[in-house]
């Protein structure tokens, strides 16, 4: 069953045109990485799924509520993060997840007991009592989540999630995300592809306003996989000679350095693997690492986005 | 039920940002300052040195009406100011830290959002001219050692506070409209003059929520003059304007 289901959705900011007739179909229960460059239409969308915009055109339907028809109703289902939670800094976490579970009708118990186990998680019990006005960006966002999800929300929204944290902060912040896997269904867009393959389980690439791609993440690498094989030897003067020799053979599209190694696009793979090794220890060639490429997202990104060159 | 929780957090915000404050302490100095001003500044001029004897004699003593019309003058000006400044950053400071638009996807209707506000600024002027009207009450009683006439006193604070609301709705809708505090303070601005400038004209300005002053004035006087169009037209104001201000929020991008 979709819990997101968006058909042709149109939003035009003057002669920009932020989305470009976006369709969008996520299952419920998946952790959906909404990727795309700046600019995409992410944020925008996301504005829209949530009832802070109108499209120009299109449909859009959140955990079965007509968005454009129904938006009253659907603060009680979602749950947003945006990019920079804003808070009002005069608030406490408590006093503040207070004010969201009363906004939320729990009752004062039901209250209590949520905000003690969401502070927990987002390990802020110790600066329950402190002001928000003096919390880093890092501790902004961790009670971002806990605020977002406080209600149980069927579909979670987030918004670059983790884009302005620190390593440190990005990894608690995705372990959050990725703990919420089956509880809830998760929007999270970004442009770090990282954090997609990290926690995502499908994954819709946005370019202009219009979705390029949209599948399950390991479907989508095994689509785009490329070809290619890497090589690193001891002397590099013999592997240069080696893959001049290469270069000349049919079944080899193309041999490139790249991070002081050799990347050798095949043409056929089975060829590769039966006569690449071969070849390398006839020619008596010292090697450090023989590996088939693993596509990583950000080649199947960059493939998609067509900005293979500017990369 | 959830105007209440809002209008909750927003009384708190009233007072932990010391809006509370600062709007009480503003006011209640100009209603106690009032009938001092009125009560001391003929001795004030008369301190001064080298004034012209004709010119001391021509001096009048200070009546209780100068102290009426003192603390009109004062809450005329400073009141109507004190409105538009507090009211003119609510909306647009949230639109543009971002907090509008993270509340906003809660259980939180954008009228909700807008009137609870409104409703929250209402209090916090309604206790503030109490303040304000108490002190001048007690100081005129004991510098010219007569109670202004309670009825009269509360009808003209309460013809007030129907201006004040004119001005707090106007500033309100300015501050929904902006997208920066900037335009906000200009908008509150223009309705400033356009409401002041208009009801100063001789015939139109009957009409105008500024004429409730005289109308107040002229109730502490004991005269019996009403200016009821102006009342109702006032009350008309503050309904247009949020009503007005709730449906362009709600249409309105965050």
């Amino acid at each position: 069953m979709s819990s997101v289901h968006v058909v042709a959705l149109k939003k035009y900011y003057g002669a920009v045109h932020a989305l470009d007739g976006l369709n969008l179909d996520v299952e419920a229960g998946t952790i959906f990485g909404f990727l795309g460059p700046n600019g995409a239409g992410k944020t925008t969308t996301l504005r829209i799924l949530t009832g802070l915009a109108h499209p120009n055109s299109g449909k859009a339907q959140v955990a079965g509520i007509d968005v454009l028809k129904d938006g009253g109703n659907l603060a009680r289902h979602i749950g947003h993060l945006p990019e920079e939670p804003a808070f009002y800094p005069w608030m406490t976490p408590r006093e503040f997840l207070d004010y969201l579970g009363r906004l939320y009708g729990l009752s004062s118990s039901e209250r209590t007991a949520r905000i003690k186990e969401l502070l927990a998680l987002v390990r802020m019990e110790e600066v329950s009592r402190r002001r928000i006005a003096g919390f880093s960006r890092g501790m902004r966002q961790r009670l971002g989540v806990a605020a977002a999800i406080l209600h149980h929300p069927e579909v979670l929204f987030l918004d670059e999630p983790a884009s302005a944290l620190d390593p440190a902060g990005r990894k608690e912040v995705l372990d959050l995300i990725g703990n919420l896997r089956g509880q809830c269904t998760v929007i999270m867009s970004t442009h770090i592809l990282a954090d997609v393959e990290r926690v995502c389980d499908e994954i819709g690439i946005i370019d202009k306003g219009r979705m390029l791609v949209q599948s399950p993440r390991q479907e989508l690498l095994e689509h785009y996989a490329v070809p290619a094989f890497e090589v690193e030897a001891d002397d590099a003067a013999a592997l240069a000679r080696w893959a001049e020799e290469l270069r000349r053979l049919p079944w080899v599209a193309a041999v490139a350095a790249r991070n002081g190694a050799f990347r050798i696009t095949v043409r056929d793979v089975q060829a590769a693997k039966r006569e690449l090794l071969r070849l390398a220890v006839r020619s008596e060639l010292s090697l450090n690492r023989f590996e088939e490429v693993r596509p990583s997202l950000e080649d199947v990104f960059l493939q998609l986005v067509g900005m293979e060159n500017v990369a | 039920m959830n105007f209440f929780t809002v209008f909750r957090k927003e009384m708190q915000e009233q007072w932990r940002t010391y809006r509370f404050l600062i709007v009480a302490a503003v006011l209640a100095a100009f209603g106690l300052a009032s009938p001092l001003l009125a009560k001391f500044t003929p001795e004030m001029l008369k301190a001064i040195p080298d004034v012209p004897p004709e010119l001391l004699a021509a001096i009048p003593a200070p009546t209780l009406t100068d102290a009426i019309a003192q603390y009109v003058k004062n809450m005329s000006q400073f009141g109507i100011i004190l409105a538009l400044l507090v009211t003119m950053g609510v909306v647009v400071q949230e639109k543009e830290r971002g907090t509008a638009a993270f509340f906003l996807t809660r259980p939180v209707s954008r009228e909700t959002f807008l009137l609870a506000k409104f409703a929250a600024l209402v209090v916090t002027f309604l206790a503030s001219l109490v303040l304000a009207a108490a002190g001048c009450w007690y100081y005129t009683w004991v510098l010219f050692a007569t109670p202004l006439a309670w009825g009269p006193f509360l009808a003209l604070n309460g013809l007030m506070l129907a201006v004040f609301l004119v001005y707090m709705a106007l500033a309100l809708l300015a501050s929904t409209l902006a997208r920066t505090n900037g335009i906000a303070a200009g908008l509150a601005f223009v309705a400033l003059v356009l409401i002041g400038g208009i009801g100063a004209l001789p015939s139109i300005g009957n009409y105008f929520p500024g004429r409730l002053f005289s109308w107040g004035t002229t109730l502490m006087l004991g005269g019996n003059a009403t200016a009821w169009p102006a009342f109702w037209i006032s009350l008309g104001i503050i309904g247009v304007t949020l009503l007005v201000a709730c449906l362009i929020f709600r249409r309105q991008e965050i």
